[in-house]
């Protein structure tokens, strides 16, 4: 039996060693277009970026484990089609898989502005990524543009601040992580940011990037255009304005791709095909809300999930329950430990049982009618987490508010 | 099976007591206490998952 798994991140891995935790013995391949084992993420906007960290120490643990996986570990290989009614898969190498078993997990890649991207312009994804920016910090750039308050972005401006470096952090909605905080949260963010030294420019977007050229002919960033007419200077632009996830290689494989690739509850795309990590959108039973989780705990949540999943299908074993998650990040900007549970949205109501946005350590919990939809603590590790885990049960709010009782 | 926690990693995430409440808590102070260095050997997938699961990687399982 051959399972194929497209991505060699965090989700793909944590599926193969799953599949080898669940007694599968057969064949796995695993694909990557990277040429090595992708690193663990979290640290490159913040240990690796700052200089504290080598870059050998951003690898995650299940990366160290590969060799006694006994995978067929192929990098340097993209998948390139998939033909989802005879599971086929080819490969960039010319190679053609017919498969029992794929699990998709290919992640997802950074936005990019339109346009010529000129020296000094980075995005902030991989290891690479992670370096070339380091090696233009350490120039000590008179001024570094970030555009994107989303979490790269925020934390991108505050390790460079921790760098010492002056940081102007851009951002088109009205206040930060607008994508993800509810109603004014964002503003502690901004507020945040501003106690540290960072110019916040809020709901101006950007118009372009202006260069200049050097002594040898090549084009070198020199600030950022906005949409007010204004232009921000700036030797380093870091451009954290969201991902796309890698899913065009997958057009005409007969899956329904719709904000990354459609599964059903049980992360299922197609007979024998499943997905997990940032590719994945599936409706979670908690919420009655299709979701795509672009976090570091879903990849392995889901990679684990979607891994037993398919093989109770594939062995004829009983197939788990829909996958039901309450998703949960965290964010470390200067010395606050932002953690979120839940998928709040804008409207809900905002109720701080538990110390004040002034002292800069609280606990947010985010309502809607009887649901209790998330939380948000600042510095609040415990409380974030006993509320997660009563949301994991119900989302009743009567049950996530006894937590503070 | 004994609990190993690197306490310069460990950053009180809290995933742990997520997911084994009888062997991790954090408290009020946020940081992280074991309830036991060495819990029974039916906790120990519990004691996997926890270590895969934390973000900082500071829980290690000897034995």
């Amino acid at each position: 039996m051959t399972v194929v798994i497209a991505g060699a991140s965090l989700a793909g891995l944590t599926a193969a060693e799953t599949l080898r935790a669940e007694g599968y013995e057969g064949a796995v391949i695993v694909v990557d277009p990277s040429t090595t084992i992708p690193a663990d993420r979290p640290p490159l906007s913040k240990q690796v970026l700052a200089g504290e960290w080598p870059p050998e120490r951003a690898q995650h643990r299940v990366a160290a484990r590969v060799p006694e996986l006994a995978l067929d570990l192929r990098l340097g290989v993209a998948a390139t089609a998939l033909e989802a009614a005879t599971r086929s898969v080819s490969l960039s190498d010319g190679s053609l898989i017919s498969a029992h078993g794929i699990v998709l997990a290919m992640g997802a890649a950074p936005r990019r502005l339109p346009g010529d991207q000129p020296a000094g312009v980075h995005v902030l994804r991989t290891m690479d990524d992670c370096l070339a920016l380091r090696n233009d910090l350490d120039k000590m750039p008179a001024k570094v543009a970030v555009i994107g308050a989303g979490f790269i972005g925020a934390e991108v401006a505050a390790t460079c601040r921790s760098r010492g470096l002056e940081v102007t952090l851009i951002e088109v909605a009205p206040l930060p992580l607008g994508r993800v905080l509810p109603g004014e949260l964002g503003g502690f963010i901004a507020d945040l940011h501003r106690a540290h030294g960072v110019e916040v420019i809020l709901g101006v977007g950007v118009e372009g990037l202006d260069s200049r050229t050097g002594t040898d002919g090549s084009q070198h960033v020199s600030g950022v255009r906005l949409t007010d007419g204004s232009v921000v200077a700036a030797e380093v632009v870091v451009v954290g304005i969201g991902v796309v996830p890698n899913t065009s290689w997958l057009e005409g494989s007969g899956l329904r791709l719709e904000n990354g690739v459609a599964c059903d509850a049980t992360c299922s795309a197609a007979p024998g095909i499943v997905a997990a990590g940032d590719v994945a959108s599936w409706p979670n039973p908690l919420y009655g809300e299709v979701m795509r989780v672009e976090q570091w705990e879903n990849a392995i949540e889901q990679g684990e999930y979607a891994a037993k999943r398919l093989l109770a299908e594939l062995q004829g074993t009983e197939m788990p329950a829909p996958f039901a998650s309450i998703p949960w990040f965290w964010s470390d900007q200067y010395d606050r430990k932002i953690q979120m549970a839940g998928r709040p949205s804008s409207s809900d109501e905002i109720i701080i049982p538990e110390g004040s946005i002034e002292e800069q350590r609280f606990v947010a919990l985010f309502r809607r009618g009887d649901l209790c939809t998330g939380v948000l603590g600042v510095n609040r590790p415990r409380h974030v987490m006993q509320v997660r885990m009563k949301l994991t049960e119900s989302l009743s709010w009567d049950s996530a508010f006894s937590v503070f009782a | 099976m004994k609990i190993v926690v690197n306490y310069d990693l460990c950053e009180s995430n809290a995933i742990c007591m997520a997911v084994a409440p009888e062997v991790f808590e954090v408290r009020d102070d946020d940081f992280l206490y074991l309830l036991t260095e060495e819990p029974g050997e039916e906790l120990r997938e519990k004691m996997e998952e926890s270590a895969r699961r934390c973000p900082k990687q500071a829980i290690t399982i000897e034995g």
